[in-house]
């Protein structure tokens, strides 16, 4: 009869406790924060409670730096749950760009302090945290994100609170927020030229195969105009869920459908399972090519070289790449994390995210969110994987498509890359077959 | 039965201070925390309320439900269309056009009415929590059986909702918002007008529950969970009576969904997963099923040790909260709530002891044994 307790008689006793307990609720909800120990909670609790400064109305227009000669920055990647197995790699690699700044005397004067997040893979506990960062940390900018769920569900948050959010992953582009900063590839720096590098190889039947999300969905979308443009159409077109993991009926299709090549934008463990099933339905790269670009060096561990060797991905970075600043990037990586380890195009992105802000910040002279953002237009930085330029008006970068084959160690050989960097173009406005793209989605 | 002869007209008036302080407190958060954590707790009472539908179900009627993600998802996508359409202003909203759509579908296109919307917070997940219940428990379906054909319902459910990126925005779900009613949602003063309704909605709910569980179907509800047979026998169908139970429920969720989703400003399918869902059975259990404060109280001080620990632990936090719900369940097994019980003495303060003691002897077969058989009834 434990269910009945609440009726019985003489609960005044109760009442008093419940509301004790209630009290209690509340204080904890009050004071937990970021504060490591309980011993901090007064002082936490008198911050937030200035009745007439409420936080977001302090925050509005400019982030301060803290008095105590320290610039926080959140770092709000899953370091829980499914996507935790690639985004906690590009979080140590921002956590080592920011040890770097610091070790180098830091940014305006002041060292870098990373408040640390976990998204979790949830997409509401990605706004939440978020939110947490601006308006109760008071972090001068964010890195973080890589799904394009989660930063479809931190956008509106930075938007309402003028927060900065550097996204290092390539995405589906369609989308420039003013207070989001890309520093992974949009379509024209992966896609749409790995499609034109296709055609120039004389490909003509193009198979689709993709996650059912956005991303796919939507590069599906521009890859058909682009080949409509071209006088071809896709011979099929198939997307599973995510987490899918048989595919021995889509092989068949793709058998039927005799492709030339299968442009794959599937994400995450589908990968494992269609590239070992078409390896075991003995499928080799040499019958039918297919290109990835949601397959990088730390996804390839999971596949298993063996199952990938000879396939292509479409980048901007890898971990073979040969530049000065690449060298250097990827021992220190290995050194601060394992040997082990390996580096690539999202590690790689949000490394210099970092000190992309930060150049920014020491030409503005502040880490104000309008100042900042005004002093990024234009600004160059040598990244591991080449030189990036910020473009002036959607906060995008400018950065080199390569496109490479999968080799029997994991790594990967570059067999084409576009010369010079490519300008961002998010809503493909340079590109007749693309026209009405943008008025579509704004 | 005893306790059910005890039920007189004195001990309601008594226990009405519970509810009269919890209310004031929450009325007072507003002056004494942060717009952030002001949007916290207001989260955190949507999923209070969330709780006591699942306590209704469970608590009362004796049925564990493990998909009331489902239903509090459903509420919240009624009301995400409802916000999507009116910032987009009857265009097409962006994620179908991604998805190849070139006009709103039939079945979408009234929830840019809020006359429409608005009811459907409720009606859907009450139809579906319905529809389900009827043919479940005229099949005298009843224990963990009923809590599997849950969990495979809260499955299905998001796998259908990621599937269909056109109608539902897929694994992304439905978020960027703008307005509400013409209110910009993320200003402070609109969240706090929907703090300040959330908590209205909570003590409506408790007070309807209060009242329900109180009533003559309420005792026959709370008699089905203890025994059904005899219900049966004395002449009144259980079908029927945990049928309303359950769409009730799953409407009050669906409400729960609908105040969740413009505070948090999106809605996922991963709010309606399997994992949501057993969460939901966690706060309840730790608060105490069966009582009307202990899943509020649950709710809120899962979640809030969430969010608390996981800013501070970023990396294992995770490891902390299992330890809670292990700790809970295996100390508590009656809940927070269950501490409150009988009178003050010695005795409370023993107890987990005791319950220590309890557990060596039994081992672990004897400890799943009594949980499997207290839990699914």
């Amino acid at each position: 009869m434990s269910g009945l307790s609440m009726l019985r008689p003489g609960m005044i006793a109760t009442c008093v406790k419940v509301a004790l307990g209630a009290l209690l609720l509340i204080s904890v909800i009050a004071c937990s924060s970021a504060a490591p120990a309980a011993t901090t909670a007064p002082a936490q609790t008198m911050k937030e409670t200035a009745p007439t400064a409420p936080a977001s109305d302090a925050m509005a227009g400019s982030m301060k730096e803290d008095a105590s000669g320290v610039i926080k920055v959140g770092v709000l990647h899953s370091l829980s749950g499914t996507m935790s197995i690639s985004e906690t790699a590009v979080k140590d690699a921002t956590l080592l760009a920011i040890e770097e700044i610091n070790a180098s005397g830091g940014v305006l004067g002041k060292q870098i302090e990373p408040v640390i997040e976990d998204g979790a893979s949830d997409w509401p506990t990605f706004a939440e945290k978020a939110k947490k960062l601006i308006q109760s940390d008071e972090v001068a900018v964010v890195f973080g994100g890589w799904t394009s769920a989660s930063r479809k569900a931190m956008l509106p948050v930075f938007e309402a609170n003028n927060g900065l959010l550097f996204y290092p992953v390539q995405y589906e582009g369609l989308e420039t927020s003013p207070n989001i900063f890309y520093t992974g590839a949009t379509t024209n720096q992966q896609i749409v030229p790995a499609v034109e590098y296709l055609l120039k190889e004389g490909n003509t039947k193009f198979y689709l195969l993709g996650s059912d999300y956005v991303f796919p969905r939507t590069s599906n979308l521009i890859i058909n105009k682009q080949l409509k443009a071209a006088g071809l159409e896709a011979v099929g077109e198939e997307y599973t869920p995510l987490g899918h993991t048989e595919y021995s009926t889509v092989i068949a299709k793709i058998r039927s459908a005799e492709p030339d090549v299968v442009f794959n934008t599937l994400n995450g463990d589908s990968n494992v399972a269609f590239f070992k099933q078409l390896k075991d339905a003995g499928i080799s790269p040499e019958d039918l090519t297919t290109v990835s670009v949601s397959v990088a060096e730390e996804e390839i561990t999971g596949i298993g070289a063996e199952n990938m060797v000879g396939h292509l991905v479409a980048w901007n970075y890898f971990q073979t790449t040969e530049t000065p600043e690449n060298t250097k990037f990827v021992s220190a990586f290995k050194t601060k994390y394992g040997e082990n380890r390996v580096t690539d195009d999202p590690i790689e992105a949000g490394y210099f995210g970092v000190y992309i802000w930060a150049k920014a910040v020491e030409k503005a002279g502040s880490t104000d969110v309008a100042a900042v953002k005004e002093a990024a237009k234009g600004l160059q930085f040598q990244a591991p994987g080449g030189l990036v330029t910020v473009h002036d008006s959607n906060q995008h970068v400018a950065k080199t498509v390569r496109i490479g084959a999968v080799r029997d160690d994991g790594q990967i050989d570059e067999i084409w890359n576009s010369g010079s960097p490519v300008v961002p173009d998010p809503y493909l406005d340079t590109y007749d077959w693309a026209s009405g793209l943008r008025e579509s989605v704004q | 039965m005893s306790a059910l002869l005890q039920l007189s007209r004195g001990t309601l008036v008594t226990s009405w201070a519970p509810l009269i302080v919890m209310l004031a407190l929450l009325l007072l958060a507003p002056f004494v925390l942060s717009d952030f954590r002001l949007g916290l707790l207001g989260k955190f009472l949507t999923f209070a309320i969330l709780a006591l539908a699942l306590n209704l179900i469970w608590g009362y009627a004796g049925m564990l439900s493990l998909g009331h993600g489902v239903f509090f998802g459903l509420g919240g996508y009624a009301m995400g269309m409802f916000m999507k359409l009116e910032g987009t202003g009857g265009k097409l909203p962006d994620f179908m056009f991604w998805s190849g759509l070139e006009e709103l579908p039939f079945f979408i296109a009234p929830f840019k009415y809020a006359w429409f919307a608005l009811p459907m917070v409720f009606i859907l997940p009450a139809a579906v929590a319905g529809g389900l219940g009827y043919l479940v428990f005229r099949s005298r379906i009843t224990g963990v059986y009923f809590a599997l054909i849950t969990q495979a319902l809260s499955l299905i459910v998001s796998i259908l909702f990621i599937g269909q990126q056109p109608y539902t925005g897929g694994t992304n779900g439905i978020t960027n918002y703008s307005t509400l009613f013409g209110y910009q949602v993320f200003s402070p003063g609109t969240q706090l007008t929907l703090y300040f309704i959330t908590v209205i909605a909570l003590a409506v709910v408790y007070l309807v529950l209060r009242l329900v569980v109180n009533s003559r179907s309420g005792r026959i509800m709370i008699a089905m969970r203890d025994d059904e047979n005899r219900v049966r026998f004395m002449g009144y169908d259980p079908a029927i009576l945990k049928t309303i139970a359950f769409a009730a429920s799953g409407g009050i969720a669906g409400i729960a969904g609908a105040l969740f989703v413009p505070q948090v400003g999106i809605i996922s399918p991963s709010s309606m997963g399997i994992l949501q869902s057993i969460e939901i059975a966690v706060w309840v259990a730790v608060g105490g099923r069966g009582t009307l404060a202990g899943p509020i109280i649950g709710a809120v001080l899962v979640n809030a040790a969430k969010s608390g620990l996981s800013e501070s632990f970023p990396v294992i936090w995770q490891f902390f909260l299992g330890g809670l719900f292990i700790g809970a369940v295996l100390l508590f097994p009656a809940g927070i709530m269950g501490l409150f019980r009988g009178e003050l003495s010695r005795e409370r303060f023993t107890r987990p002891l005791t319950r220590i003691r309890e557990l060596k002897q039994q081992g672990i077969g004897g400890v799943v044994r009594q949980w499997t058989t207290t839990s699914f009834r």
